[in-house]
């Protein structure tokens, strides 16, 4: 059973990176970015769940079975996301001709 | 494995971690990482759907959002955000513990993240207090308006008519979001503890420790829902306040 | 594929001279209830889902008698809707989600695929105790008077104004969800990792890739809707306004979230039977299915595609037309692989070595009831047709071509075709065949005026009628009564068979499987031999096979 084994030098760095990356988000916020703070945020936010799915997680050295399966979930959120929003957004436009233009 | 016969079971020929339906470790612990990945894919759904319904009503409400996340800690926030990736760091110590077969090792890293989780929950607690003494429960005699605004708060307050009622969906999604992540987080601890008891008793090690990887797996779930709710929930207004 | 040999009949002090089986292989309750067999599990479920299909038929009944006459005079209409609601929860949640899964699913997955047992044992069992518990739930509501908000819990009437047991309701759905995700997530991880040597994807009977199509889904929309209901929940005691408008929330937004499940529920139900419905093809034409992989992706399609439509059901809830105009279009492109698996069925028929035995006569109702209920399914999805069929019989009718015609048929095709598998008994071949033809023509008989009566405009979920819709209205009731006989026959004999059937022998059918390669009822660990698999299934035209069934015979 040859199990890969991370040394925990590893799992200190990512631990060290979160903590700068969770700093870094606070900054940010404190800053008025208007649409980039949200874009930021979420992206910092990705980059932490990366780092906590990929080291903490083991899925840097997972079979392909589980990376498929995890990104299943994810891509299966974005289709929720999608299709909802894509209501969302549009609603409220009215064709030209219904408005009697 | 072609056409032997099965063994009789109960037969000592079976490693004593092996569960009969099982031909091999290697394969049990492959179905117990596929197994638990799945489950966290329903917890990805299941959470997606509060962090959409966020997004939906963020976008609708934007004053009554931001300035209702202005009243939350966000000391203790970032704190716990702290404490939570510091317990997955000693989860994910308490796998290379057994890893190699430092049965002691096991019990300290997951006694520490039991501790660190515990000490989440506290803070949570404390800020559930105060919310719940300010009058921001929804359903408990629930108030809100803006504390001593600036020209640009109360110009931002304005935008809305309605800001109470809009701050009360921020705030429901607060407390269920929060409420739903710290329920996962207690039922964790709980497992966590059956596990410690097990691992003092030896049970685990290099060759067979698959509770541990998956408790590992949903405890780093459970974090990862935080880093989402974390900047979504407390940092919405940081540069308003 | 080698048949695996039992070993010779002896006396033990258990069975006396019976071969030991997992039925006599310990007995009690407690071996029943601590069961990790999942031949067992599925016979625990085969129990529960019956009563609760019983249940359901219940307020069918009821429902029918009301409409009887077109004024409202049988019952009150908050009863009325209650019985509506009470029908759609208990049919949906606790027997067409469940059913085929739980019970052909879970005896018929490790034997089809050569294995001992699921993946997690222990998960299966408790999944049946979890699947109870959530019916608990929702039977303390239906006592105390149950709920009236339609199955589908359009809020703000189910999260504010309805005077009715909406919570234990939806705690009862929340708890039998989890029911649905331990097995499905049990069959991906099996179906994944313990195919027996030789098993390849390729090499799987339909069943199991229909199955496991029907676990993805599982997986990925169960928890949408447990979320959702939990929602709905604490809105109800907390009065938070997430989906009411009063306070700021949006309506529509639980539809969102309620049908991103509930469409994709539907292929929940449908996969499955079609799945039984490759297997009993295959067997009662002899012939392998004409196109196996198209099948075999084709059921993959319709899991990924189901996820795609859900606003179909919301064309005239306020949805965007934009929005409405995108699940149009993609909801008429996932009947494309349904139509595709019925061609292929047709095909697989055609200079077939066809017997009509009584699964057979079930598989051929499908195919037709299917076909009617899914091109119907086509026409709903049409933006322009559904705005006026929208909330009338014709989506009742519709919905219930696919469900009853298609998955119950599927269903009870398939317990007629294991059951000597799973009880190593016969059934009485006249009245089974008699039952399935009553079943065929109540059913016709209650849905088909069903579609009439709605392209006529009456509307659903109502207790009185226009005076001119009663003739339509009669004959949906007389064919249900006649559908009820058609189903209490099954449970009778299937009953009566347990005691007094014939012994099947270990393949009564002469089909071929590796379900059908150790004996009927099978050993506790399934097979004697590991088996090892060396070709595709459906292998009617090997010269063994031939020899082999003209020696067993069939049955009549």
């Amino acid at each position: 059973m040859a199990e890969h084994v991370t040394s925990r030098k590893v799992y200190f760095l990512v631990f060290a990176a979160l903590m700068v990356l969770t700093v870094a988000t606070w900054l940010v916020a404190q800053v008025d970015l208007g649409w980039a703070n949200d874009v930021v945020a979420l992206g910092i936010a990705v980059t932490k769940a990366m780092l906590v799915l990929l080291f903490f997680m083991h899925v840097r050295h997972s079979t392909r079975m589980t990376v498929l399966t995890a990104l299943s979930g994810f891509f299966w959120l974005a289709i929720l996301f999608g299709l909802t929003i894509a209501d969302y957004a549009s609603r409220g436009h009215i064709l030209p001709y219904v408005a009697g233009k | 494995m072609a056409s032997e016969p099965l063994a009789p079971h109960g037969h000592a020929t079976h490693h004593p971690d092996l569960a009969h339906q099982f031909d091999s470790l290697d394969q049990q612990k492959e179905s117990s990482t596929l197994g638990t990945w799945l489950f966290l894919v329903t917890e990805i759904m299941f959470f997606g759907v509060l962090f959409l319904s966020y997004s939906i009503y963020r976008t609708q409400y934007p004053e009554a959002f931001l300035l209702a996340s202005n009243s939350l800690n966000v000391l203790l926030g970032g704190i716990n955000t702290a404490v939570l990736i510091g317990s997955s760091l000693t989860m994910v110590l308490a796998i290379w513990a057994a890893q190699v077969n430092w049965r002691k090792g096991i019990v300290i890293f997951l006694l520490a993240t039991m501790g660190l989780g515990t000490t989440f929950l506290v803070i949570k607690g404390f800020e559930y207090r105060d919310k719940f003494v300010e009058h921001h429960v929804p359903g408990l005699d629930f108030h809100f308006e803006v504390e001593h605004p600036s020209p640009h708060l109360r110009a931002l307050a304005a935008k809305d008519p309605q800001l109470e009622k809009h701050a009360s969906i921020y705030f429901s999604l607060y407390f269920i979001m929060t409420g739903l992540h710290a329920l996962h987080m207690i039922i964790g601890i709980g497992i966590l503890a059956v596990l410690t008891v097990l691992s003092w008793k030896g049970k685990y090690n290099s060759e067979y420790h698959n509770p541990l990887e998956m408790t590992g797996l949903y405890w780093h779930f459970v974090d990862i829902v935080w880093i989402f709710l974390f900047p979504l929930l407390y940092l919405l207004g940081a540069h308003a306040r | 594929m080698n048949t695996t040999a039992a070993p010779p009949v002896t006396a033990t002090a258990e069975t006396g001279f019976k071969r030991p089986h997992y039925l006599n292989a310990a007995y009690g309750v407690r071996s029943w209830l601590l069961t990790r067999d999942h031949k067992r599990i599925a016979i625990l479920y085969l129990i529960s889902v019956t009563a609760f299909f019983a249940l359901g038929s219940l307020f069918a009944l009821l429902i029918r008698l009301e409409l009887l006459t077109p004024e409202g005079d049988l019952f009150q209409p908050d009863t009325y809707n209650r019985l509506f609601t009470m029908h759609g929860v208990v049919m949906v949640f606790f027997f067409l989600i469940p059913a085929i899964p739980a019970v052909l699913g879970n005896f018929l997955v490790p034997l089809m695929i050569g294995a001992k047992d699921l993946a997690f044992p222990k998960l299966n069992l408790a999944s049946w105790y979890v699947y109870n518990l959530g019916g608990i739930f929702t039977l303390w509501a239906i006592v105390h008077g149950g709920v009236d908000t339609g199955w589908t819990f359009y809020t703000p009437f189910s999260t504010h104004y309805s005077n009715t047991y909406v919570i234990s309701t939806a705690l009862g759905i929340f708890i039998t969800g989890f029911s649905s995700i331990f097995t499905g997530l049990n069959f991906i991880v099996t179906i994944h990792r313990m195919r027996a040597p030789g098993l390849t994807w390729f090499r799987l009977p339909l069943f199991i890739w229909s199955t496991y199509a029907t676990s993805l889904i599982i997986v990925l929309g169960t928890p949408v809707i447990a979320i959702t209901i939990l929602l709905v929940a604490a809105e109800r005691v907390l009065h938070l306004g997430i989906f009411d408008p009063a306070l700021g929330g949006d309506p529509v937004l639980f539809q969102h979230l309620f049908w991103f499940y509930s469409h994709p529920a539907v292929y929940i139900m449908i996969l499955p039977a079609m799945g039984v419905e490759s297997e009993l093809i295959a067997a009662f034409a002899r012939k392998k299915v004409v196109g196996y992989k198209v099948v075999a992706f084709a059921s993959v399609a319709i899991a990924v595609l189901g996820f795609l439509v859900w606003g179909h059901h919301m064309f005239v809830a306020g949805e965007s037309i934009y929005a409405a105009t995108v699940f149009s279009v993609l909801s008429m492109l996932v009947a494309i692989p349904s139509a595709v698996k019925v061609f292929n069925w047709t095909a697989t028929l055609y200079q077939g070595s066809i017997s009509y035995q009584t699964p057979m006569l079930y598989a051929l109702g499908f195919i037709g009831l299917f076909t009617l209920g899914g091109l119907t399914g086509v026409m709903v999805a049409t933006l322009g047709f559904d705005v006026h069929v929208h909330d009338t019989y014709f989506i009742v009718a519709h919905f219930h071509y696919i469900m009853v015609g298609g998955t119950i048929m599927g269903y009870l095709g398939g317990l007629h075709y294991w059951w000597p598998k799973i009880s190593g008994k016969l059934y009485p071949a006249f009245l089974s065949k008699l039952a399935a033809l009553l079943v065929f023509v109540g059913f016709n008989l209650t849905f088909f005026p069903q579609f009439i009566l709605g392209y006529l405009g009456m509307p659903r979920r109502y207790w009185s009628y226009p005076p001119e819709f009663q003739v339509l209205n009669v004959l949906s009731t007389a064919g249900a009564s006649i559908l009820g006989v058609g189903y209490i026959l099954p449970l009778c004999y299937f009953v009566w068979s347990m005691r007094y059937g014939k012994d099947s022998g270990d393949n009564p059918w002469g089909a071929v499987g590796l379900e059908w390669d150790t004996t009927s009822p099978p050993p506790t660990e399934n097979f004697y031999t590991t088996p090892v698999v060396t070709h595709g299934p459906y292998e009617y035209n090997r010269e063994e096979v031939h020899n082999r069934m003209s020696q067993e015979g069939t049955i009549g």
